[in-house]
């Protein structure tokens, strides 16, 4: 490896967080322009209008995994289906901490429990149609959880409700190759207008469930599978004109949506499009320009547009969201020396994440350096600090810290350091300047990393989610990224810490986790159906886990997000990962 | 003549045989003696956290579990006699030639490459004929005014050319004549020559523009190489000391057999274009095969892969055949049989 480009790297990202700083003073101040003002969209609402007409011109640099709402597992799929289709419930169109609650949307009210959390009953509006004319039932919502949930076909998006809902004796087959009338028995559906779920367990957090777009009705007669994304039948104020894989989406308004049953939607662009796969920094140009107005893909604006956007006539234009994302460093719990808890503990204090900070972009590009598993905008986050570190006068981690490390490295047996493996995504140079900082703080004590690199597509399913290819490689250490699939502390955690998540491949439990004490607390906590003590436990559980040593938080994920000039009603959710709410967005000319 | 063509055919079609095994064997075959299981392989095909059971229905629906060569027994079944798909509640047709379905999306890999080849030719066409207009007027002056300033200017633009990476200047391009000075539409507005021609051509004209730059510098040096040579030979003399016009002496003679060259790395540079121009399809945001190809790489989507591959080595071979034929016509030393 060039021994030149660690520090290469650095100090271009030093450089770039300097020139960040300088450009947008990493403060609150509003800049010099006219606009809503600095992170003006964070916790309010702004550019509020109920003016409707024009089209809302969209666009991405990505695809979705598919707009089929029972086969989409992607935030920004899950933000935009909303236009289309209705779910049971769905979060609060507000931005900010007010946009982690959760309403109720085809549903008249959010779910009744019953049978201590195993039995969650819905009543659907009356009078909602889908754009051909038909009427909405419940025997809809019932097919479309058992599509997206059971058959062989769909398999993009989470499988929840496969998991929690009783299952037939034999095991549903789902509703291609069970043809019987009855389909899945736990959901019962007495009329048209009522939904009910029986779960094999308490959870007190369905409702965050059935606020997946895998409720969304689908009628029975209309389904085609895995056609269904260029065949969708809508259910929203919106209708699907057109969806051309790798091309773009039309979308123009459901005659038959009618506003009373509704109170959440405004409804107001007569028509949407969103152009596909396009250039990143093409689409920057694009929204700066003023002849778009928003990228979907809602995780800000490209590192050479970072600065223009924080000039001063462009900055009342930014917003600078915590994004619900906790990129970290899995410590895997059965790669030696990492077994051992002392030596995962050196790496947690030997771990400069001022330096990760800095190589992911800086507090403005980057984000906040973390210290808890869960990040601030997840329902449950307690602030605390297991690893305390501080910063030398002239940058580094001091001694004091370094001391701890070697510390630990003494009570670990190890006490000249160790050799192990770093991994990060190739195609994401960001996480691998990050890994190289980290790669330079640990070599202070002893701590020498080889870092290994795998294409982002395969990360997962081919390499660090695969502990044997794991444990035979000796990857010890392995960063990367994790949002909520909803935006609790259980929605958070399961999937990453809980044992139960460690599967044979693309397994996100890098770390190979399954300690009784962190798996009881998770498991407690969701049985449990009062909220203020539930949440109070997910943050006792973040401690649990912190206190493995095995996850090190780096940062919680920031972005610089633009709001377009002619874009209405735009503010940050926290319950789609930070971005932009696309609910009631409108334009103003 | 005929048999020569005959002859070209039937090469060209052991030759895609070729071809689709290889492209088969290294996306199908390697993996797995580098010792990736199909549970791998599913896992990039379901969710972001897939239950053992997914894994397993993905791997029985894209039929990973079966030996290679029946994978690829069957993938030629379905070229020469199409093949069926379940798709959920029906069971869906595919048409011979089918190419199979992509394992990302499950369309049927020959209708997205029927829906994005008509970008890449537009775009590959377009810009072949204003690089090969402009790249070999510039080339034949450039020869004729050796070391003149015109020479070195145009020397220099063409290194230029080549020099600068389409992404450079298909962004600069954006920025100096779409977003600022409103001339041309930004990226992202290619429609379909059939859905809207004015738009077509308008949304072109920047990427054919940016394409041509690379490849008419490119070729504005092999034509001025090639004439400073011919110009050189015994002939060209001869024809001078015959009393020729010096325009005959250059088109009908120079200029014809400097030609043979530009025209062989003309096919191999149009078949490769027709097969995706990848850099100014994503910096243009054309829905191109350069693009889809790309895409499919990223997210392991081998039956699109191979689509992509297979056409644009049909490409190759059917422009190379064509080239070959024009060699007679352009140089009659040349003779096919």
């Amino acid at each position: 490896m060039n021994k030149m480009r660690p520090f290469a790297v650095l100090a271009a990202g030093v450089l770039a967080a300097a020139g960040l700083a300088a450009c947008g003073g990493g403060d609150d101040e509003g800049g010099s322009g006219s606009g809503p003002g600095y992170n003006a969209g964070v916790n309010e609402v702004v550019s509020k209008s109920d003016k409707k007409g024009g089209t809302l011109k969209l666009a991405t640099s990505d695809d979705w995994d598919a707009p089929d709402p029972g086969n989409t597992y992607y935030a920004f799929s899950q933000n935009f289906a909303r236009l289309y289709g209705r779910g049971l419930t769905t979060f609060d169109p507000k931005a900010g901490d007010a946009s982690l609650k959760v309403v109720p949307d085809l549903a008249t009210d959010l779910g009744q429990a019953s049978d201590g959390g195993k039995t969650w009953t819905y009543k659907l509006r009356t009078g909602v149609k889908y754009d051909d004319g038909s009427t909405v039932t419940s025997k809809d919502v019932k097919y479309a959880v058992e599509r997206s949930n059971f058959s062989e076909e769909l398999q993009n998006g989470p499988k929840y409700f496969k998991q929690y809902l009783v299952d037939n004796d034999p095991a549903y087959k789902g509703p291609y190759d069970d043809k019987s009338d009855e389909g899945l028995k736990s959901i019962e559906t007495p009329d048209d207008q009522t939904i009910v779920f029986h779960l094999n367990e308490p959870f007190q957090e369905f409702d965050y469930l059935v606020a997946m777009s895998q409720t969304m009705p689908v009628p029975k007669a209309k389904d085609t599978g895995l056609k269904y994304e260029s065949a969708i039948v809508s259910s929203g104020p919106y209708k699907v004109d057109n969806y051309t894989r790798g091309k773009a989406m039309t979308l123009s308004r459901n005659p038959h949506w009618n506003q009373s049953t509704d109170p959440i939607r405004k409804a107001l662009p007569d028509k949407i499009e969103v152009q596909l796969k396009q250039n990143a920094d093409d689409i920057d140009q694009r929204l700066l320009a003023g002849s778009l107005d928003m990228d979907i893909t809602g995780v800000g604006v490209q590192s050479g547009t970072q600065p223009k956007v924080l000039a001063a006539e462009q900055k009342p234009y930014v917003d600078n969201p915590v994004q619900g994302f906790l990129r970290f460093m899995s410590l895997n719990v059965h790669v030696k020396p990492l077994d051992n808890k002392h030596c995962r503990i050196a790496v947690q204090y030997a771990t400069d994440k001022v330096a990760a900070q800095t190589a992911y972009g800086g507090p403005l590009a980057g984000g906040d350096v973390a210290t808890t598993v869960l990040p601030p905008t997840v329902a449950g986050y307690s602030k605390f600090d297991l690893y305390p570190q501080k910063q030398a006068e002239g940058g580094g981690l001091d001694q004091a810290t370094l001391a701890k490390a070697k510390q630990e490295l003494q009570q670990c047996g190890q006490p000249n350091g160790f050799t192990t493996k770093i991994s990060a995504r190739s195609d994401r140079p960001k996480e691998v300047a990050m890994a190289q900082a980290i790669q330079q703080s640990l070599a202070k004590v002893g701590i020498k990393t080889e870092i290994v690199q795998f294409p982002a597509g395969d990360y997962f399913s081919k390499y660090v989610g695969v502990p044997k290819y794991v444990h035979d490689h000796g990857i010890g250490m392995m960063i990367m990224a994790w949002a909520a699939d909803w935006p609790t502390g259980y929605g958070f955690l399961q999937q990453i810490v809980h044992g139960e998540a460690i599967k044979p491949s693309g397994g996100n439990n890098l770390a190979e986790l399954d300690d009784p004490g962190v798996n009881k607390a998770l498991d407690d906590a969701i049985q449990n159906p009062d909220e203020a003590a539930r949440l109070k436990a997910y943050g006792e559980a973040d401690k649990l886990v912190m206190g493995t040593a095995a996850e090190v938080p780096l940062i919680y994920a920031k972005a610089l997000m633009y709001r377009p000039k002619r874009a209405s009603n735009v503010g940050i959710t926290y319950s789609y990962g930070g971005m932009y709410d696309y609910l009631n967005m409108g334009v103003t000319e | 003549m005929f048999a020569y063509i005959i002859r070209r055919l039937i090469g060209a079609v052991v030759m895609l045989l070729l071809v689709s095994l290889v492209t088969f064997g290294i996306f199908f075959w390697l993996p797995k003696l580098a010792g990736q299981t199909t549970d791998q392989i599913a896992a990039g095909f379901v969710g972001k956290a897939p239950t053992p059971e997914a894994i397993q229905d993905t791997k029985e629906r894209l039929g990973l579990d079966d030996p290679v060569l029946v994978q690829y027994g069957d993938y030629l079944k379905g070229i020469v006699a199409g093949r069926d798909y379940k798709a959920g509640p029906t069971t869906d047709k595919c048409p011979a030639p089918c190419f199979g379905y992509s394992f990302r999306s499950s369309q049927p890999v020959r209708e997205t490459l029927v829906d994005r080849a008509p970008a890449t030719a537009s775009l590959a066409l377009g810009a072949a004929i204003i690089w090969l207009a402009g790249g070999i007027t510039i080339g034949v002056i450039s020869a004729l005014r050796r070391g003149s300033l015109w020479d070195r200017a145009a020397m220099f633009i063409a290194l230029s050319g080549v020099s600068l990476p389409i992404y450079f200047t298909g962004l600069v391009s954006l920025a100096l004549f779409s977003y600022s000075l409103e001339i041309f539409p930004g990226g992202g507005s290619y429609k379909d020559f059939t859905d809207d021609p004015v738009r077509w051509f308008q949304s072109l004209v920047l990427p054919w523009v940016t394409l041509a730059f690379l490849y008419a510098a490119m070729y504005a040096r092999l034509t001025r190489a090639g004439m400073l040579e011919t110009m050189n030979e015994d002939y060209i003399r001869t024809a001078r000391a015959k009393g020729l016009p010096e325009k005959t002496v250059v088109t009908k003679h120079a200029l014809r057999a400097s030609l043979t060259p530009i025209m062989t790395v003309f096919g191999l540079d149009l078949g490769l274009l027709l097969g995706g121009a990848v850099l100014t399809e994503s910096t243009f945001g054309i829905p191109g095969l350069g693009r889809l190809a790309i895409d499919s790489i990223r997210s392991g989507d081998l039956p699109m892969v191979l689509g992509v591959t297979l056409i644009t080595s049909i490409s190759i071979v059917v422009i190379n055949l064509i080239v070959d034929l024009l060699y007679a016509i352009v140089d009659p030393r040349v003779r096919l049989g």
